[in-house]
């Protein structure tokens, strides 16, 4: 009944956003077995056959389930790649981490204070206390499990233990299963036949452990130990050793190991083993007497007493492999001392998954999709406590390269819609348990069918389990309406300042060139329409003249005037497209029209394509100041109003949402070199799920940069990816919720957002709320779903899939911080307050706070001193304070004269931010600076510098890299023979900033070039290269960049540390 | 023969005098008469109006829920709204003006918070062309759902209240006036 549903709506109602979301989206409810009318507004989603009727054709066809008409880089050979992708992920490289953290360790062996963590911090010890008695099972066990030969009683621990358990757990195989059974009480899984290279043990041992050096350590406990190497070397010493050579991670990983005291007698029973002692105290500990006989001692290191039983259990399996962790990531450093953090580099958190789910080894690309925490606390408390931002970013329609795309039965949870994932628990081969829900599911007869192996029996095999990104190839149950044909539809603003800055040519250039590369098929269709005063149609009646020019002059009624040939078939009139496309510049060459009706023209086009959908791209150079949507020109006046931010009327927004209905979104490039009121302009976009560009100061002949930009960035927008009728659907556990969503598209529901176009350079941001204890559950899990319609007119799921751990410890929540998400969803949500209050300062409080929180919840946890912020080595938080400046300088929020002069380009930046995927942002934010004239001395990529006026030499060139422009900046002491080989000019004196940089035939130039290409390949969006003389007016481009210096009203780094201080001191 | 019918003129006359007296002693027949005071008046207009704006407030808290568990389409969700926030505004506004026209001084510092309420809140409305104060693109937004539900719980509970008190205050005027 319920496949019935979608195929009538159509003729009942307008295809409006009600009916599509409704028909294309199931909802949560399990509809498809409810019947009656009340449900047709609740989808009436047909039902996956899920445990009876089966296609048998299905699974008797294997070798179908990828279609053949593939265009996109896909990867056929998926089931098979599938197995040999997931080794490369099987050995943590968590265990190399820690030695970059070495450097940060001297300055606390110098101070010789007592350690922080040593403090006897209550916070900490309630929150062990909380996680002891939580009702994560791996952990219970630890005092009653009973494969532990010696279970923890009182008196263990007064007999020397070192000689009593010789054996330290080896990593093999068996131990892992021992892991995984340890817990088996809550997921019987002992009948999956799971495939020991999957289960390797590396994931279930802590980095330190899993060394053969431990070993020995063990077995000689009356060695002394050898502090002394890593904490006696100087600090810059001591971060090279550390950075190049990773052997010396492992003496002193093993070092560290061999500090730990003999227990003492207090014989605790490790009420919960994910305590992170600090390693960096094992010197320190080891001439402290041992065993706090007394209880004094033992409250103030129960850590220490715990931890040391625990790797004394012989053959103890660590319960969780992230766990263990933490007693090497527990260490520090002083965001007061430590000048060089951009030398620890960005990287990613590992994320560590409990054995229990099909597929712990696989991770989603996290580029693609990541929470702002790589580890979710268990309960509201304890993230209140920490004060860091629990969000989502998502890059749904991310250009992938190793996609697998499947035809086949889409198995998904008949309670709550989800897809199947690798992070779903299997407790037989007939069942599935989904991950999201927790309910028990059916799987289907043919899910056990292996297509690549031809083989039958082991569900793991699929590639739905496989992959935590995988697309599928919908059925028409998944169609509101039959996909519909490609559409695009161009707005060209023809006054006469369009007409002065010569858009037009580059539009017509690059349409010309790409006009057979536009995504789409046979029925790919195309319009165009300009607009000055009036609005211009040109209507396509024959293949082989060019069309009918009409002019509409009644702006304020507008009409359509005949009723065809606007929006043609390209492949029927190519000819005449052409050639019109051709003729563009000059048709208007001589418009003296000064004014804008771009409102009228955007109403009236999305009326004439409302029936198919698509896509309307609008380019605007001047304010529309007639017709509706006119707007006045709010900058002109001396004193910025905070009012200017926040849009001036909600025309723009109607048309939008009406848009959004008719599955049309609105681009938008704006080629000004004016004001055009952007906030209110870019309303078309953020709500029709288009995107803005902006271009300031654009000419032909004046502003080469801006023109190779728009060239490069209009050239990739016509051949991109795109996807119609989009709907995305972010399903979350129990317990959480989505908030708040960032980005460009009209959110339909609480979980639902409506796109009407989807494109692979747009990235949305979740805000998610913590609302239940999220004790129970073993992992926590978040689906997005994004279901369009391809270019080539079939319909798709792409599912992408984030799992991650839970804990309960507030050490390893720092630990595991992600940097990156982080200062994605901040600049997001400063955005978005500043938007849509107006209210800079607002928004600038807003992420200095945030900062002041995170720090302020970490130094008080581990123990406040005076004078030192500390931030852990490993995870993102102590980069966070330098990424805040870096926000707050930027010119989105900050707040000198330049900036407040420019009022599109700070919003044009705000709009970036909600839109911009990852990468961009973060470089937007904390650029990077390279050196580039000893480039071609060292054979890797250089390293980046501290952005800082006193790293750049007199004699250098240095390259800036920003989100969207390359500075290259050229100190007047250069050698003249790197200028000779760069440049091919003799001295400073000659060089010219317009040049155009080119390959030359040196190794110089080539490892420049190289480099080049290799930093726009890390990006969508094209970044032109700004050559910059160091005597250059343009210079405060470059030196407005290096955020750790002193501007005229904000902060440098060291200042800014300071303020943090004291804040966190209050 | 004259004389009787004096008699019984005037004992018809004292009687009628008497019958008079008698009635004015027995009933407060005056406050019956002037019982329609401008104050009875304004809360039996108070009472049909706080019976209406009780129904805006529930249908808000149904709209507020349909939008967080149902799959309704906000944009028509927050027209069906909007339309009504104006008039609920108005109707509150008018019984306050009955009120201070009437000196009802507990009446008046009841609504004062909320008049104040309401002109804050459609002061500080997003840009929107038509009336209302919802907008379909930021209503989804978590916080904003759960304050505008907070918002119609409160104000069901103030009108609830309201109802029952205009009622007594009604009655309370018709008997002590």
């Amino acid at each position: 009944m319920g496949g019935n549903l979608p195929n009538q709506q159509p003729q009942l109602k307008p295809p409006d956003i009600q009916s599509t979301a409704n028909g294309h989206f199931p909802s949560g409810n399990a509809p498809s077995y409810s019947n009656g009318p009340t449900n047709s507004s609740i989808p009436g989603f047909p039902p996956t056959p899920f445990n009876s009727n089966l296609p048998n054709a299905q699974y008797n066809q294997p070798p179908s389930l990828v279609p053949p008409n593939l265009t996109q880089p896909t990867n056929l050979g998926s089931y098979n790649q599938a197995q040999s992708s997931t080794p490369s992920n099987l050995v943590p490289t968590a265990s190399l981490k820690p030695t970059s953290s070495f450097p940060s360790q001297p300055p606390y062996q110098q101070s010789s204070q007592p350690n922080p963590t040593f403090a006897a911090n209550p916070n900490l010890s309630t929150s062990f206390n909380s996680s002891a008695s939580s009702a994560f099972s791996p952990l219970k066990p630890i005092s009653s499990a009973p494969q532990f030969p010696q279970p923890a009683k009182p008196n263990v621990a007064q007999q020397p233990n070192f000689p009593q358990q010789p054996q330290i757990p080896q990593p093999t195989p068996s131990l892992g299963y021992a892991s995984m059974n340890g817990p088996a009480n809550t997921v019987p899984n002992s009948s999956i036949p799971y495939n020991p290279p999957q289960m390797t043990t590396p994931s279930f041992q802590p980095p330190g452990l899993s060394n053969v050096p431990v070993s020995s350590s063990f077995t000689q406990p009356q060695l002394p130990p050898v502090p002394s190497m890593p904490t006696s070397a100087p600090p810059q010493q001591l971060q090279q050793n550390s950075l190049t050579q990773s052997s010396s991670m492992y003496q002193t990983s093993s070092s560290s190991m061999n500090g730990f005291p003999a227990p003492g007698p207090m014989g605790t029973i490790p009420t919960s083993p994910n305590l992170a002692p600090a390693p960096q105290n094992f010197p320190t500990q080891q001439r402290r007497p041992v065993a706090g006989a007394t209880s004094a001692g033992y409250m103030q290191q129960p850590q220490q007493l715990q931890q040391t039983q625990q790797l004394q259990q012989p053959g103890y399996p660590v319960p969780n492999p992230y766990y263990g962790q933490g007693q090497e990531q527990n260490r520090y450093v002083d965001l007061r001392q430590e000048r060089n953090l951009i030398g620890y580099g960005v990287d990613d958190n590992e994320i560590n998954l409990p054995s229990t789910v099909v597929n712990p080894n696989v991770n989603v690309n996290p580029a693609v999709f990541r929470c702002t925490m790589s580890a979710v606390p268990q309960t509201q408390e304890l993230l209140k406590k920490c004060r860091l931002p629990l969000g989502l970013t998502l890059h749904p329609f991310k250009d992938l390269k190793n996609l697998s795309i499947v035809q086949t039965n889409i198995v998904r949870c008949r309670y709550c819609r989800t897809y199947i994932n690798p992070y779903v628990y299997l407790p037989d081969n007939r069942h599935w348990k989904c991950n999201i829900c927790l309910r028990s599911n059916d799987l289907p007869d043919e899910f056990c069918w292996d297509p690549a192996t031809k083989s039958y029996g082991d569900p793991t095999r699929r590639p739905e389990l496989h992959h935590p990104t995988i697309e599928y190839i919908a059925s028409s149950e998944y169609m509101l309406r039959p996909p519909q044909p490609a559409l695009y539809f161009f707005i060209l603003d023809v006054s006469s300042n369009a007409i002065e800055n010569g858009y037009l040519h580059t539009f017509s250039e690059q349409l010309l060139i790409n006009l057979d590369q536009l995504p789409g098929d046979d029925r790919l269709l195309i319009g165009f329409l300009a607009v000055d005063a009036m609005v211009h149609y040109f209507q396509f009646t024959d293949p082989k003249r060019p069309p009918k020019h009409l002019i509409v002059d009644d702006i304020e009624d507008i009409f359509i005037p005949t009723n065809s040939g606007f929006c043609v078939e390209l492949a029927h009139f190519r000819e005449s497209v052409r050639s019109f496309i051709q003729n563009i510049p000059t048709l208007f060459e001589a418009n003296a029209s000064t004014s804008n009706c771009v409102g009228a023209a955007i109403d009236v086009a999305h009326k004439l394509i409302a029936e198919v959908g698509g896509r309307i791209t609008v380019f605007q150079t001047v304010l529309p100041d007639i017709g509706p949507g006119a707007l006045k020109n709010r900058a002109s006046s001396e004193k910025p109003d905070p009012k200017n931010l926040v849009t001036a009327t909600d025309f723009y927004k109607r048309i939008a949402l009406e848009c959004t209905g008719h599955q049309v979104a609105v681009d938008l490039f704006v080629l000004s070199n004016g004001y055009v009121d952007l906030s209110t302009l870019s309303e078309i976009s953020k709500f029709s799920a288009g995107s803005v560009y902006h271009y300031p100061n654009y000419h032909i002949n004046r502003g080469q940069v801006q023109v190779k930009r728009f060239q490069r960035h209009f050239n990739r927008y016509l051949t991109r990816k795109i996807g119609f009728e989009a709907v995305l659907r972010i399903r979350c556990s129990r317990g959480l919720s989505l908030h708040t969503f960032h980005g460009n598209f009209f959110v339909r529901s609480t979980d639902l957002l409506a796109m009407a176009n989807v494109n692979p350079d747009s990235a949305i941001g979740v805000q998610v709320q913590l609302e239940d204890n999220l004790a129970g559950q073993h992992t926590v899990c978040f689906q997005a779903a994004l279901l369009y319609t391809s270019s080539k007119g079939d319909r798709r799921i792409r599912v992408h899939t984030l799992c991650l751990p839970i804990t309960s410890d507030f050490s390893t929540i720092f630990n595991q911080f992600d940097l990156k998400a982080s200062v994605s969803m901040l600049a997001k949500m400063a955005s978005e307050r500043a938007l849509s209050n107006g209210e800079i300062a607002d928004s600038k409080e807003g992420l200095l706070n945030a900062a002041i929180d995170a720090l302020g919840a970490y130094n008080r946890s581990v123990g406040q001193r005076s004078g030192v912020v500390l931030a852990p080595t490993s995870g993102g938080l102590k980069m966070l304070p330098l990424y805040i400046l870096g926000l707050l300088k930027h010119r989105a929020f900050s707040s000198s004269s330049q900036a407040q002069k420019r009022l599109d380009e700070r919003i044009a930046a705000m709009l970036q931010f909600k839109n911009a995927p990852l990468e961009v942002i973060m470089l937007e934010v904390h650029p990077a600076l390279y050196a580039i004239h000893n480039i071609d001395q060292f054979e890797e990529s250089p390293q980046r510098l501290p952005l800082s006026y006193e790293r750049v030499n007199r004699d250098g060139i240095y390259l800036l890299d920003t989100g969207n422009y390359v500075y290259l900046y050229i100190c007047s002491g250069v050698r003249s023979e790197i200028l000779q080989q760069l440049f091919d000019v003799s001295h400073f004196g000659q060089l010219d900033e317009d040049t155009v940089i080119e390959q030359r035939t040196n190794p110089l130039s080539d490892r420049l070039h190289n480099f080049l290409r290799t930093l726009q390949s890390q990006r969508g969006l094209f970044a032109p290269i700004i050559v910059i003389r160091e005597d250059s007016p343009q210079r405060d481009l470059f030196t407005m960049r290096l955020i750790e210096d002193r501007t005229e009203n904000a902060h440098s780094y060291i200042e800014f540390i300071n303020h943090l201080n004291q804040e966190i001191q209050r | 023969m004259f004389a009787p019918d004096e008699f019984f003129l005037r004992a018809a006359q004292q009687a009628a005098e008497e019958e008079e007296e008698n009635f004015a002693d027995f009933s407060p027949a005056p406050p019956f008469r002037m019982a329609f005071t401008f104050a009875a008046f304004a809360y039996l207009i108070a009472l049909i109006a706080v019976a209406f704006c009780i129904f805006f407030a529930i249908y808000l808290v149904i709209c507020i829920d349909e939008l967080k568990t149902d799959y309704k389409n906000p944009i028509e969700q927050c027209r069906s709204l909007n339309q009504l926030v104006l008039p609920e505004y108005v109707i509150q506004f008018v019984c306050f003006v009955l009120f201070v026209f009437s000196f009802q001084i507990f009446s008046i510092v009841w609504n004062a918070p909320l008049l104040a309420y309401h002109v804050y809140r459609y002061m500080n409305r997003p840009v929107m062309s038509g009336p209302g104060i919802y907008d379909p693109t930021t209503i989804m937004n978590a916080d904003q759902l759960s304050k505008s539900a907070k918002e119609g719980w409160v104000k069901l509970g103030f009108y609830l209240i309201s109802f029952f008190y205009y009622l007594y205050a009604l009655i309370y005027t018709l008997v002590t006036a």
